[in-house]
């Protein structure tokens, strides 16, 4: 992959209700931020893309809520809808194409609408929609089948938990900082066996953007470029009974693209530090697990002897992660831009030492059905 | 300085989105559903290239894409893929009151598992592996709700 | 900078376009032009490298419809991601797996609209694309929105309701040549004349159908393209502007942007013209496909488009320079008057297009069509614009 690097970077703070901000007006703050962080303004940008989703959204066209708020008047713009790893790789594709510079934003007002509502409607109406199931009794479903393949325990799961929330109060960008106890979290009330309240991320609001520059565009950049080494992404069967929900054959496959081209053959040798879409306690395990940071079934002992803490040897989510904070979408691209600002050094409080590759997930659909890796690092 | 928006009180529409669908089945999903409906039998359908009999049945292999014509009988009976028990649900969404539960089953006979309710279980009665049964509803129209939920198979370990 | 890797489209496949189509589902339709389109290029579904697939999500009612579909998209164990832009959808789909290719991370990569009107109620579906404070409100669909447009035409060019409505007779002659079109008949501009009013000047006749249907266009990278039978379409260029916010903006800028007619569609004419090399458009084009979403866009957007001078619209088309035989013909496929699957829509327009250059069209073939011109229409006065070409580009700019 010709060089391609990410030169601004701009988050919202993440709030369960941002009420006094539109979309438009999030996307507004989230782009300014990281024209500001490149040192660009709107002039620099030579094309933009946006993503939402119309569901969560409440309108078809989600994109034309932000149209004049990304900065796209007289470029050429374009949209993506689903998670912001998805958006950025096509932003990727752009640049690589020839673009010099693309402005990619992404935004999600999870106080606007009922989550369970919108989740049921990406089930099949004529099979699944009836029956009521929802994203979180769904991924109930993927975590037991998970749990069982391996013996994790419920609280296996809780400490990723405990980890994250307590991770997000050197973060000031995420929404909940919590200091709580495995106990406390098995202690919360079951939603969906054997999901727990504290198992699960919250509602949430917020937008990001990120600039995008090949080579030569970001020899301009205002602060040291993060250079995007690889980028895959794989989609698994529809239908929960065609798939084998305890592993991520789709995150397997994303990741050895990023991996081939990154040039990792040796993911916890070479990887410094990840930032995975832990939507659930539970997927934080499974999606290190198809990372390939630790062998199957093994992510709850990773987990537990305090590797992926904060200051331990390979940091899972220093930011806090999608349980501390989840605008659905958005939290794609945050992880992305948490890995950049880990590499800068810019993460301030949350900084982890030393960190030269970092590794980045999301995903789309029920259970992580659609799976996006990123591989960022300091060198070109 | 003052700000015009100190002391705002933000107004908040509410809305709901009303459009009507109605989804098609299909000439495969009509055969299927008709099937719940008049004789409380699942059928399948099988990839003659892949040899893997889909249930929820397909007209063309998602693999392959050959076209599925086989139509095959499928017990009403199958096992306990995964599962979970609810206990918080939104009313709207709910067909059963909480608790209840949502599995994934593997009907004899097909190669795939498929996604539906569960109920009629005791505290703890729910597990992977085990054998499951399906409850036709009394009234049945032609939809995925002519089944009414399954439940364990009563004296099997 | 970097230089695209040039890109061919090698392979199309499409559904009969209906105004219903009961005997499969979304997913099947899908599947229906996907294999038509892997048919085409004789290729199979493990070689193909990534999916791009559109439609506009309301009309369905399908959330995700990346990871819902694929059973009929293909994408099982492969890379596919989900792009939608409301009308402009299956261009916007076009453009995006264009640049799939052109980026050089993927050689082999299947765009996918469709769209099944007939399960929802189209109107009250499109409602929901404008702001729920300031537009949908008042606002009462998509026909209300074109009416603004076709009477600020119609006063400052003195334009008629029947120069407008020959546009819709003209497509939907034109789709008698193509099996696949929806609206196919020889109708005369009484005719079009004779339907009732929607909202005024627009009348049921001036305005395109609702549709089932979907559409897959295969894109090769360059280096791939001699794997497939087909002679390559090759894309010349692409470019697009989505300019507006609310239903109100364009009107309202007109000053701004100095008085032209449609920003959006002159803006990205310019900067795509400039870069294929285009300055006489009805000379160079030896077929355009484009999505009029209704009759009185026949006339304004060819002088959007540089076909002619402003206020030319009327002249031009009369001349007989759009039709069959003509400089020019337009929608030779009967476009978007005759046929109207949204998602699809814009990329029908591509498909076509690649079909006249390949020399594949049929019935509907322009004799010795060897450049073309792609548009798709949508959301809030929002155009897409491709260029396709028999001849492989030097260079293509973006």
């Amino acid at each position: 992959m010709d060089p391609v690097a990410i030169v601004g970077v701009g988050m919202t703070d993440i709030r369960r209700n941002r009420l006094e901000d539109t979309y438009a007006d999030l996307v507004y703050e989230a782009c300014q931020k990281a024209l500001d962080d490149a040192g660009m303004t709107a002039a620099d940008i030579d094309v933009v893309l946006t993503s939402s989703n119309d569901f969560f959204d409440g309108r078809t066209i989600s994109s034309m809520a932000v149209m004049d708020a990304c900065g796209s008047y007289d470029k050429n713009v374009s949209t993506v809808e689903g998670d912001g790893t998805f958006g950025a790789a096509h932003a990727v594709m752009r640049v690589l194409a020839g673009w010099g510079t693309c402005l990619f934003c992404v935004h999600h007002k999870g106080s606007e609408s009922v989550m369970p509502l919108i989740t049921n409607t990406m089930f099949d109406p004529i099979y699944e929609r009836f029956l009521g199931i929802e994203s979180i009794a769904s991924s109930a479903l993927q975590a037991r089948a998970y749990m069982d393949a391996f013996g994790v325990t419920e609280e296996d799961c809780a400490r990723v938990s405990v980890k994250n929330h307590g991770n997000a109060f050197k973060n000031p960008v995420a929404q909940l900082p919590l200091e709580i106890t495995v106990e406390d979290v098995m202690a919360s009330d079951y939603i969906a066996e054997p999901l727990k309240l504290l198992d699960c991320s919250p509602i949430s609001d917020g937008a990001s953007a990120v600039v995008i520059a090949n080579q030569e565009r970001a020899k301009g950049a205002a602060k040291k470029p993060v250079w995007v080494k690889g980028i895959g992404y794989n989609c698994d069967a529809f239908h929960l009974g065609d798939r084998d929900l305890s592993k991520s054959d789709a995150l397997v496959a994303a990741a050895k693209k990023a991996y081939k081209d990154a040039g990792i053959n040796d993911p916890p040798g070479q990887i410094d530090l990840a930032e995975v879409s832990d939507a659930f306690s539970y997927m934080e395990l499974m999606w290190l697990e198809g990372l390939g940071l630790c062998g199957a079934g093994e992510g709850a002992g990773l987990t537990a002897s305090g590797k992926t803490a904060l200051d331990g040897a390979l940091p899972v989510n220093p930011s806090g992660g999608c349980i501390s904070g989840n605008p659905v979408l958005v939290s794609g691209l945050n992880r992305i831009i948490e890995c950049v600002l880990q590499v800068r050094g810019d993460a301030d409080a949350h900084q982890v030492a030393g960190v030269k590759t970092a590794v980045a997930q999301g995903f789309n659909g029920p259970c992580g059905q659609s799976q996006c890796v990123w591989l960022l690092g300091g060198d070109a | 300085m003052e700000d015009w928006r100190d002391g705002q009180e933000i107004l908040v529409m509410d809305g709901r989105i009303k459009v009507p669908y109605n989804w098609s089945a299909g000439e495969t999903g009509t055969r299927y559903l008709e099937s719940l409906r008049d004789d409380k039998r699942f059928l399948g359908t099988r990839c003659p290239a892949c040899e893997i009999v889909y249930h929820i049945p397909r007209m063309h292999c998602p693999d392959c894409f050959e076209e599925c014509a086989e139509w095959v009988d499928l017990g009403s009976e199958g096992t306990l893929v995964t599962y979970t028990i609810v206990r918080r649900h939104h009313p709207q969404l709910s067909p059963l009151e909480t608790p209840f539960g949502y599995g994934v089953m593997k009907l004899d006979g097909a190669t795939t598992g498929f996604l539906h309710l569960l109920s009629e279980f005791d505290d703890g009665g729910l597990a992977s592996g085990a054998r499951v049964e399906a409850v036709f509803a009394e009234e049945r129209t032609g939809s995925i709700m002519d089944v009414a939920y399954f439940r364990p198979v009563k004296g099997v370990v | 900078m970097m230089a695209a890797t040039r890109v061919g489209i090698v392979g199309v496949g499409m559904t009969v376009q209906r105004s219903t189509r009961r005997d499969v589902t979304g997913i099947e339709l899908i599947n229906e032009a996907v294999r038509a389109a892997l048919a085409d290029a004789d290729i199979k579904r493990k070689d193909i490298d990534a999916i791009v697939i559109g439609n506009m999500d309301h009309f369905e009612g399908i959330n995700y419809v990346d990871t819902w579909s694929v059973d009929g998209s293909g994408a099982l164990g492969k890379p596919i991601m989900k792009m939608t832009t409301g009308g402009t959808t299956g261009s916007t789909v076009a453009m995006g797996a264009y640049y799939h290719v052109a980026s050089g991370m993927f050689d082999r990569v299947l765009a996918i609209g469709w769209e099944k009107n007939s399960e929802s109620d189209t109107t009250g579906a499109i409602i929901t694309a404008f702001d729920p404070f300031w537009d949908r409100p008042t606002f009462a669909g998509a026909v209300a929105g074109l009416a603004l447009e076709a009477t600020l035409y119609m006063n400052e060019t003195g334009a008629t309701e029947e120069d407008a409505a020959y546009i819709a007779v003209r497509d939907r002659r034109h789709a008698l040549n193509n099996p696949y079109a929806h609206l196919r008949m020889d109708a005369k501009v009484e005719d079009i004349m004779a339907t009732p009013y929607l909202s005024w000047p627009i009348k049921l006749g001036d305005m395109c159908p609702r549709t089932d249907g979907a559409c897959a266009v295969l894109f090769a990278s360059e280096g791939a393209v001699d794997e497939f039978p087909n002679p390559p379409a090759w894309v010349h260029g692409v470019a697009d502007r989505h300019l507006w916010a609310y239903t109100s903006d364009p009107y309202v800028n007109q000053k701004v942007v100095g008085g032209t007619w449609f920003p959006a569609m002159e803006r990205a004419t310019e900067e795509l013209y400039e870069n294929v090399g285009i300055t006489d458009a009805l000379k160079q084009f030896d077929v355009a496909e484009l999505y009029l979403p209704y009759s009185f866009a026949g006339l304004r957007y060819m002088e959007s488009l540089g076909f002619c001078e402003r206020g030319g619209g009327p002249a031009l088309v009369h001349s007989g320079a759009t039709d069959m035989g003509g400089e020019c013909p337009v929608n030779p496929s009967g476009g978007v008057m005759s046929s109207n699957a949204i998602g699809a829509t814009g990329l029908l327009r591509v498909a076509e297009a690649a079909l006249q250059v390949q020399g594949r069209a049929g019935d509907r073939q322009v004799p010795g069509a060897a450049l073309a011109l792609a548009t798709g229409f949508g959301g809030c006065y929002w155009s897409d614009e491709l260029v396709l070409g028999k001849e492989k580009p030097d260079k293509v700019r973006g």
